[in-house]
């Protein structure tokens, strides 16, 4: 009874401690939030931002079913463009009608849209889990996606639905035509959900979803329906999926048959992948992330979508906890003082792996643009893509990078091996 | 059926199960009675079908034919969550906890629909005092206090299994059923295991499946022999130790 008394108070001790570290982490996040547009205010910046806010609670709100409960969707974008519709029919009945509805309200309508859907076909879905809910959300994207050309009353066919933002009631003399206030908007939502989100994962359904994730057998036996839980959390993640899609159509003043389709559920497949599933803040760095590569990218190559499938593949491969699970990877060499022993290795490794990639890139783009001929421009180096030095270039990159690299890698392993054996012996896991 | 216990008083009554997977009868006509508070052992060999039996007295499986009754309430047919609600706990035989989860996750997720949280989602889980209680308690008493942060999937095949016992228990039903706790044990292992499981379960109804015939003599008040699906005898240690049957069928040279 003592010890059960002594870790009771151990436990208060650590939750406080623990409290005040996790609530200057989301305070951090919302000053970041606020201070951004203030430091990079060019209309650009600020539609990054504002996209990334929207990709990052759809993110957040894909992990509910992928990292927590283990369901892996292949049409989580319904729940989104359904949402972005409802927000887009909720501006214009506004409008119409001239309810006191003030625009910020609106992306709730959203979620409710994601919800009711999610409520009317989660049932069936999330009877069984595994490559059964894969198969099934995969028919259900298809089928809302190709029905959104078809219902033309409801999508508004191949042009969709368009709205205008401003014409709804002003909130605080905001009326929400300059994209800093749509900014904040999104902010402002994005804070609301992810601290809901977080919220969630800490109650007794979120726990007992991590439990139906690892073992829906055993949930059987402590007196859970796995069904039930499945079927909770996909209602969950279609609600903040709809708020996201809400925001969406705030964003653009429209809603179209693209935002219910396969791209849009495969990229929130891969940003929450290449994030991490199994943190919460993962999804939100895969968010940025391949928000930046998407905006950036398709500026600078028509291959984009090549360099997104090796970068998933990487993932997947060398590192399935994601770029979350990486960096995670260090606390314990963090805590156990080891860090510094594996930091050169990676070190050297950087310069190998780089020249690995400027090889495969310039390969990638030499076979893209040798028809078109345009000249491949890395680093501020032009090279001409139907020039024999420039395959030669390439070749060498790739496979004297690559020959070296592996060399390397190994180095990084092998200072991993005893940073982590110190770790382990100091008591710190590894 | 010799010193069978009547309905009365019986925390698990099994009748005339039949379980048949196509054409193949896996339990034929199986008859049997545990009464509140005994420690009831299921001895047999291999292949007998005493996994069967535990999947089919707690829900994991349906039978073809007959019932089983917790408690004087029919349940079979009902769900194992279901079945779980009304006091009767079981155990794996091969380890199945929840890999991802620290040791306190996993006994704290057992205690949650006892103490009446549910599906909740607007209840903080770390402040539920009669939660946190529980859960230490529970970790206190299969000796993993100290492994409390520790992914269940990093543990020891001992620690396992004794987290196993402890996410059985936590719910705090009424009825435990535990299948092969002590398999794969070295000898030190399992008499701490035994003395684990005889405190936990005191007061309360246990049913048992185990091979190590000094566990089952040591630890049960009674036992049934099920031979190729079927019980040939039920009854005091005593008893079975001289049940001609049994001698021939099973214990052979071991029961002297």
């Amino acid at each position: 009874m003592t010890t059960a008394a002594t870790s009771t108070a151990k436990v208060a001790a650590d939750a406080a401690g623990g409290s005040l570290r996790f609530y200057g982490v989301w305070l951090i996040g919302i000053v970041v939030l606020i201070v951004l547009p203030m430091i990079f205010s060019s209309g650009g910046s600020l539609t990054s931002f504002s996209l990334i806010g929207i990709a990052i609670v759809f993110a957040l709100s894909y992990n509910i079913l992928l990292g927590q409960t283990g369901l892996l969707s292949f049409g989580h974008a319904v729940h989104y463009g359904l949402g972005g519709f409802a927000a887009c029919h909720m501006m214009n009945a506004v409008v119409s009608h001239g309810w006191p509805i003030p625009l910020p309200f609106i992306p709730l309508f959203g979620g409710l849209g994601g919800l009711m859907f999610a409520m009317i076909i989660g049932w069936v879905m999330t009877k069984r889990a595994g490559t059964v809910f894969a198969m099934i959300s995969l028919g259900i994207g298809e089928l809302v996606a190709s029905s959104s050309l078809i219902l033309r009353s409801v999508f508004g066919g191949e042009s969709g639905i368009t709205t205008d933002r401003t014409a709804l009631p002003k909130l605080l003399g905001w009326s929400f035509g300059p994209q800093l206030q749509v900014y904040y908007l999104i902010a402002f939502w994005l804070v609301l959900s992810a601290i809901a989100m977080y919220a969630l994962t800490r109650t007794p359904l979120g726990r007992i979803c991590n439990a139906v994730r690892d073992n829906p057998e055993r949930v059987q036996f402590i007196g859970y329906d796995p069904h039930v839980v499945r079927y909770i959390a996909f209602c969950f993640a279609g609600f903040f999926a709809g708020i996201a899609g809400g925001l969406a159509a705030i964003n653009f003043e429209i809603a179209n048959s693209a935002y219910l389709g396969a791209i849009q559920s495969g990229l929130v497949l891969f940003s929450t992948f290449i994030g991490g599933t199994a943190f919460f803040f993962g999804p939100i760095l895969g968010a940025i992330l391949v928000t930046y590569l998407q905006l950036g990218l398709t500026n600078l190559t028509t291959a984009w979508q090549l360099y997104f499938g090796i970068i998933f593949i990487g993932i997947v491969m060398y590192a399935p906890g994601g770029i979350a699970g990486l960096l995670m990877m260090h606390r314990p060499l963090i805590r156990a003082g080891t860090l510094w022993t594996v930091i050169p290795s990676y070190l050297v490794a950087i310069v190998p792996t780089v020249a690995l990639a400027c090889g495969v890139i310039l390969a990638i783009e030499t076979v893209a643009r040798f028809s078109g001929g345009d000249a491949i421009n890395l680093f501020g180096i032009a090279f001409n893509p139907t020039s024999p030095v420039t395959w030669i270039a390439a070749a060498v990159l790739v496979v004297g990078g690559f020959v070296v690299a592996r060399l390397t890698w190994r180095r990084i392993a092998e200072a991993w091996d005893r940073a982590g054996t110190v770790a382990r012996d100091r008591g710190y896991l590894a | 059926m010799s010193g069978a216990v009547s309905g009365k008083g019986a925390a698990v009554e099994v009748r005339a199960v039949e379980k048949r997977f196509g054409n193949v009868g896996i339990i034929r006509d199986l008859n049997l009675s545990v009464a509140e508070g005994e420690r009831h052992a299921i001895i047999g060999p291999n292949g007998a079908g005493k996994s069967t039996t535990f999947n089919l007295i707690s829900g994991h499986i349906a039978p073809t034919s007959g019932e089983v009754k917790l408690n004087g309430d029919v349940i079979s047919g009902l769900r194992p969550f279901e079945i779980n609600r009304r006091g009767l706990s079981r155990s794996f035989q091969v380890t199945n906890v929840f890999a991802r989860m620290t040791v306190w996750e996993n006994v704290r997720c057992a205690v949650l629909w006892a103490t009446g949280h549910r599906y909740a989602f607007w209840k903080n889980v770390d402040s539920l005092p009669e939660v946190r209680e529980r859960t230490a308690r529970i970790l206190d008493d299969i000796h993993l206090t100290h492994r409390r942060d520790v992914p269940a999937g990093l543990l020891t095949y001992a620690e396992q299994r004794e987290l196993e016992i402890g996410i059985t228990i936590a719910s705090g039903a009424t009825v435990v059923m535990l299948d092969e706790p002590t398999a794969g044990m070295s000898h030190a292992e399992t008499d701490r295991a035994v003395s684990l499981i005889r405190r936990l379960t005191e007061g309360k109804t246990l049913v048992i499946v185990e091979h190590d015939m000094s566990v089952v003599f040591g630890l049960a008040d009674r036992i049934s022999v099920l031979v190729y699906g079927h019980i040939i005898a039920s009854g005091t240690p005593e008893e079975i130790r001289r049940d001609p049957k049994v001698k021939e069928a099973y214990l052979g040279e071991e029961a002297h």
